[in-house]
């Protein structure tokens, strides 16, 4: 069974190469090291906390990118194209194949975050070298801080969840309303958390249960966002990181499940 | 009696139409019928008749509104199924990143081949389709035809016990067909059941031992085909030149039809119950040259087009069926 499933999932992977997906990380690259050399100009200290949200601002906007465009067309494209027809009917159960393409583009999401932390430490490592006086200016936080990870890990796992989402649409609809609706979803699910305290703006009993159901139902993407704690150096515990992306990565296996059990009934026409 | 390959009982599939007010709309209507293992099977049917609906179901891409499915002795999405049959799709479509190399073995990897063997067997079926030239060239730049040549290596990866193929001639020039023609024997003389669609008739004729014809749904006739064809003379095509009218005049009522291709030159039907030998012997008397005679049989086409005329001269129902 898992050998499939990463057969599956490394092709999803060889794809997004050979699509050039990841030619965005020379666009990150580039972004980065123009965005070094103009905001050296400013106050030392203030450009290393620029450069950090920067980076984890651009990481955050091309992962989105790539979760939600490689995302709406995992599923729909093979339905579209028939090329389903030629897999499914080989040793491989409909289940598997939505694991394998769900792993294959967290595997490619993986790289991507992976390459553009290690390009933003790098920016930093030079800033550093090339003003020896740097680290003492940024009080806040050290220019290599190692809290950057965690920033960087928990945008993962945001992106799995937006991903899950996406594929889930790809199950059933085109990618242009895939799309759609899981921008909403990112939308909506960083206004989450005011649907929990819903009944106190509303006099109706049925609003604020619906507003309850719906804080439950929805993501809720704005906890995975920690950059903005991370630049200014405010600590995040390892244990609000851990709960997270447990989560997180609940929130994304009950979307792959849902998936799955629509993927399974259905009928390729 | 021997072994079934594959048996569906009573299956019919209803789809539903339009968005608003869905109604069902029977795609195929209890549809029944047996295949032997080892045996050529041609399921055969004009556009729209419901012979992809059927191979569909028959490999689970979709699932029966009502009916039974058995194939090698069990489900068809049963693991162990999947592992010994083989399907090439209609009008193909693979990865536009992948070659053809790459995607047999992808696919041959799925089937839990490695090492050697699959190198082994990736490179004898480029070969045996006739695309080993073109085995590095990315699919998005194959024609139409290479696709579908690299659809069957594809259905043969893993060697299967039996093995489907919906329209499997369509998009191949005449060389191509002969190829796939040529392939589907050896496959029969390994032991593999083949089963394929197609409307073009003059395959069926020359590949399979039974057929079955499906039309608007519904399972018109199955057997083999000299059951459904009666083999039997009917009549005689005769061509004679250098004749003149007098000299076919004289035949009298044996004469069917007669067809001037050219000056003297003459095509004349005569009954099946006139010696042939007969009539070429008086006509030649009368100063004609023999140029050749041939038998006339019953075709499958005629057969085929006999079939679906009276389909359409006494409509069932309505496939969209009527609610409640």
């Amino acid at each position: 069974m898992g050998r499939v499933i990463g057969l599956v999932a490394y092709h999803v992977f060889k794809e997004s190469v050979r699509d050039k997906v990841l030619y965005n990380l020379v666009l990150f690259a580039v972004l980065m090291i123009g965005a070094s050399y103009l905001i050296g100009q400013l106050t030392a200290g203030q450009d290393v906390k620029i450069i950090k949200d920067l980076g984890l601002a651009a990481s955050s906007v091309f992962g989105l990118f790539i979760a939600v465009f490689i995302g709406v067309g995992l599923v729909w494209k093979e339905v579209d194209r028939r090329s389903v027809y030629n897999l499914l009917v080989k040793p491989l159960r409909r289940h598997e194949f939505i694991f394998g393409k769900f792993l294959g583009l967290a595997l490619t999401l993986f790289v991507n975050i992976a390459v553009m932390a290690a390009a933003l430490y790098a920016v930093l490592a030079l800033m550093n070298w090339m003003n020896p006086g740097l680290g003492r200016a940024a009080i806040e936080a050290p220019v290599l801080d190692p809290q950057l990870l965690k920033a960087f890990a928990l945008l993962y796992v945001q992106l799995l969840v937006v991903t899950s989402v996406a594929l889930f649409f790809s199950t059933f609809s085109g990618p242009m309303l895939s799309a759609a609706f899981t921008f909403g979803l990112y939308i909506v699910g960083h206004f989450n958390a005011d649907l929990a305290h819903f009944e106190s703006v509303v006099k109706s009993a049925a609003a604020a249960w619906l507003g309850k159901a719906l804080y439950y139902a929805l993501p809720n993407l704005a906890p995975f966002d920690v950059k903005a704690a991370v630049v200014h150096g405010q600590p995040v515990s390892a244990a609000y990181v851990g709960l997270t992306a447990g989560y997180g990565l609940l929130y994304a296996g009950a979307m792959v499940a849902l998936a799955i059990l629509v993927f399974s009934r259905r009928d390729f026409k | 009696m021997k072994m079934l390959a594959l048996e569906a009982e009573k299956l019919t599939k209803d789809y539903a139409v339009g968005f608003w007010r869905p109604r069902p709309y029977r795609a195929l209507d209890n549809l029944s019928l047996q295949v032997e293992r080892d045996e050529v099977f041609g399921f055969l049917g004009p556009n729209g008749a419901g012979k992809t609906t059927t191979l569909k179901l028959l490999t689970e891409l979709i699932y029966p509104t009502s009916g039974r499915i058995s194939v090698l002795g069990k489900a068809p999405g049963h693991p162990d199924v999947r592992r010994r049959v083989g399907f090439l799709p209609e009008a193909p479509y693979f990865y536009d990143y992948l070659s053809a190399e790459e995607l047999l073995t992808y696919f041959a990897a799925l089937f839990g081949l490695r090492g050697p063997e699959r190198s082994r067997r990736v490179s004898g079926l480029l070969d045996k389709v006739g695309i080993a030239g073109e085995r590095r060239l990315p699919l998005r730049k194959f024609s139409k035809g290479m696709l579908q040549r690299v659809g069957l290596a594809q259905a043969l990866i893993n060697e299967p016990e039996l093995v489907f193929l919906d329209e499997p001639m369509s998009g191949l020039d005449p060389l191509g067909r002969r190829d796939v023609r040529a392939l589907i024997l050896e496959l029969r003389d390994r032991g593999c059941t083949v089963f394929f669609s197609s409307h073009i008739l003059s395959d069926a004729e020359a590949l399979c031992s039974r057929v079955a014809i499906v039309v608007a749904g519904q399972l018109v006739t199955s057997g083999r085909l000299s059951e459904i064809l009666a083999f039997e003379v009917s009549g005689w095509e005769l061509v004679m030149a250098d004749l003149q009218p007098p000299a076919i005049e004289a035949l009298g009522s044996t004469v069917r039809k007669v067809t001037r291709i050219s000056e003297g030159r003459y095509t004349i039907e005569v009954a099946a119950e006139a010696e042939p030998e007969r009539v070429v012997g008086d006509l030649r008397s009368r100063g004609g040259r023999f140029v050749s005679l041939n038998p006339v049989r019953t075709t499958l086409e005629d057969y085929f087009v006999q079939q679906v005329e009276a389909r359409k001269a006494a409509p069932p129902a309505g496939r969209v069926m009527p609610e409640g």
